[in-house]
């Protein structure tokens, strides 16, 4: 198979850099290659073999034979299933200074982050969706007329599974854990920005024994490989964490192609309410690490801090003084607290919303610009004063930028939060236990944190209201439609006549 | 039992067999004490018993004999354990989740030692100590730590303004008492659904089979267990397992062995403080073999569903209905079938079956097979012990029997095989569910409408179509009437180890978790 050598830490890593398909490694078929950086450095890694059409097209053939009555994936025992995914969690763990370094350095994300909660966010999820495994049960229903009537749950089929480069490594397992639980058989495209954690994923994969073909990996673009997924007649769904606007595109080229099954994990611009009796540090710290964590690169960005009035200085005052204490450079170097954005589309995306903002007139408290002279950095940027039409108020900014805006009602609040097409997350910051859970029940966000923020656990369904995504992540009452959305297990009913 | 699955290189089976696995030669008793907050205690008493090998009649070794003052220090234990704010009650679902898996471990890796040790002190094949026993409890432990993290309550919209919502939690101290037919299998099928769900436990092996309940113990303290989360009291029924059913700081008792002492259990626990009960008790399980079953299927899984473990299976097939038109041609397979039964010393590789487990049941079994002979039962091979000396008996099958013998009526747990005549479908289904039992029975036909017909009017438990002993870790088990209360394993057995809480918060009212942390680690 195709390798390259590199040098990290004074140890030889291997990076894999082809494409993964029936536990080998294949070339383009085109012959094409992508080139994958270090955003720290704007240096080149390594080349990638480019996938398209032609090779998901390959995948998909390969998933569907694994998927094929009879085949060892079918024939497998469900508690095999989630042996296999605890092999693959125990492999992981063996093998988690790696992936941590080659998460960072290819991701820009902190090491200490990569290794503790990345890389412990993804033994946790496998482990998690091992133990579903045997437990997905049907039921016997007692019906009208002498029939003997039964459900099952099946998996979906050929699951195609589109993942994003904020958290390449925990979204890739949050996708295919859940859905090789049930049975199904994935092809997966991560994102360009960030294949190489997925693809050495392949190689444990295959160390685990999981069946040739059970998984898949293409590596390539969206415009190629992704849509190669969402319009493919022969793939039964199709997962996508990423922007709400190519999550439109995603589904509807699933309605125009074979009504594939979608769910998706789109942005947000998450709001974050500080009531005056809130316990202020407590609340300073949750809002300064929900929207700065990862250079602010998170889905559940606390981008729309509303603070009441009578604490608003005070609020501003510490928020500013947290967001000073960055140390930004290498995200591999220890002490380093702050790493680049991921390329230069997000990066001057970022700087333009940031000039936005000082145009349209908000208070820039600190920050506000590039930082460095190579990579992509950007400073922590505070503003304040911010109101309600102002684009850094209204636009999913994935930057390093917190914006705090003032309330008086909490009638007012909770109207001016939900006043916005996404609906991902939320948090809450009060001592008083009615506006707790009167606030909590009024927000539209798929979920609601009190008096702590960020905080995500495989037990729990993720997911979003309005246009922050369809259908929910883990936490398998979702998946098994147990509320009635089915999304990687159909359900079969089967009549027999009794005697 | 399901096979275990060889897939190696990319998912493909391996194709070279497996070597047999060995016993572990010479292996010394290590542990013979009462564990007790993760410690070997003497007896408060200072007694002993001794545990026998059956198949030798030899003393192993001797065991520190529990009484009430050992149990209650082991429930003193169990309590402090599971105290608000202790290390266990503290311990998040997942970890406790993947301490099972890490048990389930240890176990794999002492297999060879505890189906050594189970062999010794049971008399069973050792190869079925290590296929099957040692398989379900692997099995079975990492089924249930599977489950610790996925027990959820609901919210629920009732009516006037308030917030409602259920939690599981754990019942507390759970009291478990074990049979010696399975030793470690039904220890663990006790364990692991209590721990998943966070109690601590006080467990009574049987006294007959202690070795390898002590030796589990090693195991949950080299784990990690919190001390005080399982402890373990050998001793005897009157004694130990009287303390436990009546024990005032016990929530629930599991039970598992013969209906009369099932009932005792069941009084003591209503007597004391209403303990929660599970039993899982003894059974007269009908095998009901239609004229056109795949007869060779039906006379192997007959002859397996009664012959197994000696005879000694809660789920022993010991009442065996076929259809007139094939009776004989039934009969005569399966005598050939107990002919060849090779019975032995359960450390040979050829062996399918080993002594019984004492004396005592010894007799009964002989008493037993003398009552079919004299109440008119033919005889057709076996009939009595196979030599002078020793526990074993010869694989024995009487035809031409009916309902109103003993050998038809009472639970025999031993290798005697009953076979009955019947007519028609709802002649056999009024017998079959004719006497008090009600655990498992099994249904041998080709034809779809008389199996669901027949499954859905056996008032079973279980009912296996064209199979037998069917177990796994993900159905629920247990029995009808006097066969028992309640269910083992699948979910519904987490049920009876949580008592789910109702919080209701309005206005005025206080509640709500509010405090959470990013934990990863």
């Amino acid at each position: 198979f195709k390798y390259t050598q590199y040098k990290y830490l004074n140890q030889q890593c291997i990076i894999l850099r082809a494409i993964f398909i029936n536990n080998e490694w294949h070339s383009s078929v085109s012959g094409k290659k992508f080139p994958v950086f270090n955003p720290a450095t704007e240096e080149k890694l390594c080349e990638v073999e480019e996938g398209d059409k032609e090779d998901v097209d390959k995948a998909v053939k390969a998933a569907r034979q694994a998927f094929q009555i009879g085949s060892p994936w079918r024939t497998m025992d469900a508690s095999e299933r989630g042996r296999l995914i605890n092999k693959l969690a125990d492999l992981m763990e063996r093998d988690r200074l790696l992936l941590a370094t080659m998460e960072a350095m290819n991701g820009g994300k902190i090491f200490s982050n990569a290794y503790l909660m990345d890389l412990g966010g993804c033994i946790k999820t496998l482990r998690y969706c091992a133990g579903w495994a045997d437990k997905i049960q049907g039921r016997t229903i007692p019906m009208d007329g002498n029939f003997f009537t039964y459900t099952r749950s099946e998996p979906v089929g050929v699951c195609g599974q589109i993942i994003p480069w904020n958290f390449p490594l925990l979204m890739f397992l949050w996708k295919i854990g859940p859905a090789l639980s049930c049975g199904n058989t994935v092809v997966v495209k991560p994102a360009e920005q960030t294949p190489l954690t997925a693809l050495h994923m392949g190689s444990l994969i295959k160390e685990a024994g999981f069946p040739p073909g059970v998984v898949n990996i293409v590596p390539g673009y969206g415009p190629t490989a992704g849509a190669a997924i969402s319009s493919h007649m022969d793939v039964d769904k199709v997962a996508f964490t990423g922007s709400t606007e190519v999550g439109k595109l995603i589904k509807e080229a699933a309605g125009k192609s074979n009504l594939k099954r979608v769910s998706l994990e789109l942005g947000g611009k998450s709001p974050c309410i500080v009531f005056a009796d809130a316990d202020l540090d407590n609340a300073v710290e949750f809002a300064h690490q929900g929207v700065f964590y990862h250079q602010g690169q998170c889905c559940i960005a606390a981008s729309r801090l509303f603070v009441e009035e009578s604490i608003y200085d005070e609020f501003v005052r510490r928020s500013v003084e947290r967001a000073k204490k960055y140390v930004l450079g290498n995200p591999l170097t220890p002490g380093v607290s702050q790493g680049p954005q991921i390329d230069k589309e997000q990066y001057e995306k970022i700087l333009d919303l940031i000039e936005s903002g000082k145009k349209e007139g908000a208070k820039l408290e600190c920050g506000g610009g590039p930082w460095g002279n190579k990579g992509y950095f950007i400073q922590p940027t505070v503003f304040s004063d911010v109101t309600d039409e102002m684009r850094i108020a209204k636009e999913e900014i994935f930057g390093p930028v917190q914006q705090i805006m003032k309330f008086k009602s909490l009638d007012d609040v909770i109207k001016r939060a939900n006043n916005t097409f996404y609906g991902l997350s939320a948090g809450i910051f009060t001592n008083d236990i009615d506006k707790a859970i009167t606030v909590s029940s009024a927000l539209q966000s798929g979920t609601v944190w009190v008096n702590c923020y960020s905080v995500v656990s495989a037990q729990c369904p993720f997911g979003g209201f309005k246009m922050s995504g369809n259908g929910r992540e883990l936490e398998f009452a979702w998946l098994v439609g147990n509320y009635g959305g089915s999304m990687i297990s159909e359900l079969n009913r089967i009549q027999t006549r009794k005697a | 039992m399901a096979t275990t699955n060889g897939a190696v290189e990319n998912g493909q089976p391996d194709k070279k067999a497996p070597a047999l696995p060995r016993p572990v030669r010479n292996l010394e008793v290590q542990f013979t004490k009462i564990f007790i907050n993760n410690e070997w205690n003497e007896s408060k008493s200072g007694k002993k018993f001794a545990t026998y090998n059956p198949s030798t009649l030899e003393k192993i070794c001797e065991i520190e004999e529990g009484d009430k003052a050992d149990v209650d220090k082991a429930v003193e234990a169990a309590q402090a354990a599971f105290q608000r704010g202790s290390p266990w009650r503290r311990l998040d679902a997942p970890s406790r989740g993947r301490l099972l898996q890490q048990l389930a471990d240890l176990v794999e890796r002492d297999r060879a030692i505890l189906a050594t040790l189970e062999t010794m002190d049971t008399g069973k094949p050792f190869l079925h100590a290590f296929f099957i026993d040692l398989e379900g409890c692997i099995k079975t432990l990492r089924y249930f730590a599977g489950w610790a993290d996925k027990i959820q309550g609901r919210t629920i919209p009732t009516d006037d303004n308030v917030v409602c919502f259920t939690r599981h939690e754990p019942i507390g101290v759970c009291g478990a008492i074990t049979p010696w037919n399975f030793p470690l299998l039904m220890l663990v099928w006790k364990l692991a659904p209590a721990l998943c769900c966070g109690n601590t436990v006080v467990l009574k092996p049987a006294e007959q089979t202690p070795l390898t309940a002590l030796y589990l113990g090693s195991l949950i303290k080299e784990v990690g267990f919190p001390p005080g989360v399982v402890n373990i009291v050998p001793g005897f029924g009157p004694t130990v397992g009287a303390a436990i059913s009546s024990h005032p700081q016990i929530n629930k008792i599991a039970f598992t062995g013969s209906t009369e002492v099932g009932k005792l259990v069941k009084e003591a626990a209503s007597h004391s403080n209403l303990k929660r009960v599970t039993l899982e008790l003894g059974g007269k399980n009908p095998c009901i073999v239609c004229a056109d079953a795949d007869l060779s299927l039906a006379v192997e899984c007959a002859h397996q569903g009664v012959f197994f473990n000696q005879g000694q299976c809660c789920t022993a097939a010991s009442r065996v209905f076929v259809e007139e038109q094939v009776y004989d041609e039934f009969v005569r397979r399966s005598v050939e079938y107990a002919k060849k039964r090779p019975v032995g010393d359960p450390f040979d590789v050829r062996t399918e079956q080993g002594p019984q487990i004492d004396q005592k049941q010894f007799d009964k079994i002989l008493d037993l097979i003398e009552s079919g002979k004299k109440e008119g039962a033919k005889l057709e091979c076996g009939g009595s012990a196979l030599e002078d000396r020793g526990l074993f008996i010869k694989p024995t099958v009487f035809s031409e029997v009916t309902d109103t013998m003993r050998i038809a009526k009472e639970e025999i747990f031993g290798p005697v095989q009953p076979i009955l005549k019947f007519k028609n479908i709802e002649e056999v289904i009024k017998r079959a569910n004719s006497l008090e039992y009600g655990l498992t029975a099994a249904v041998f036909t080709k034809n779809l409408d008389k199996a669901l017909k027949l499954a859905s009017a056996l008032e079973s438990g279980t009912v296996w179509i064209n199979c037998y002993n069917a177990i796994y870790a993900q159905a629920p088990f247990g029995g009808f009437k006097m066969s028992g209360n309640g269910r083992e394993l699948a979910v519904l057995c987490l049920l009876q180890v949580t008592l789910p809480v109702s919080e209701k918060v309005g206005t005025g009212l206080f509640y709500l978790y509010v405090y959470s942390l990013i934990h990863w680690l």
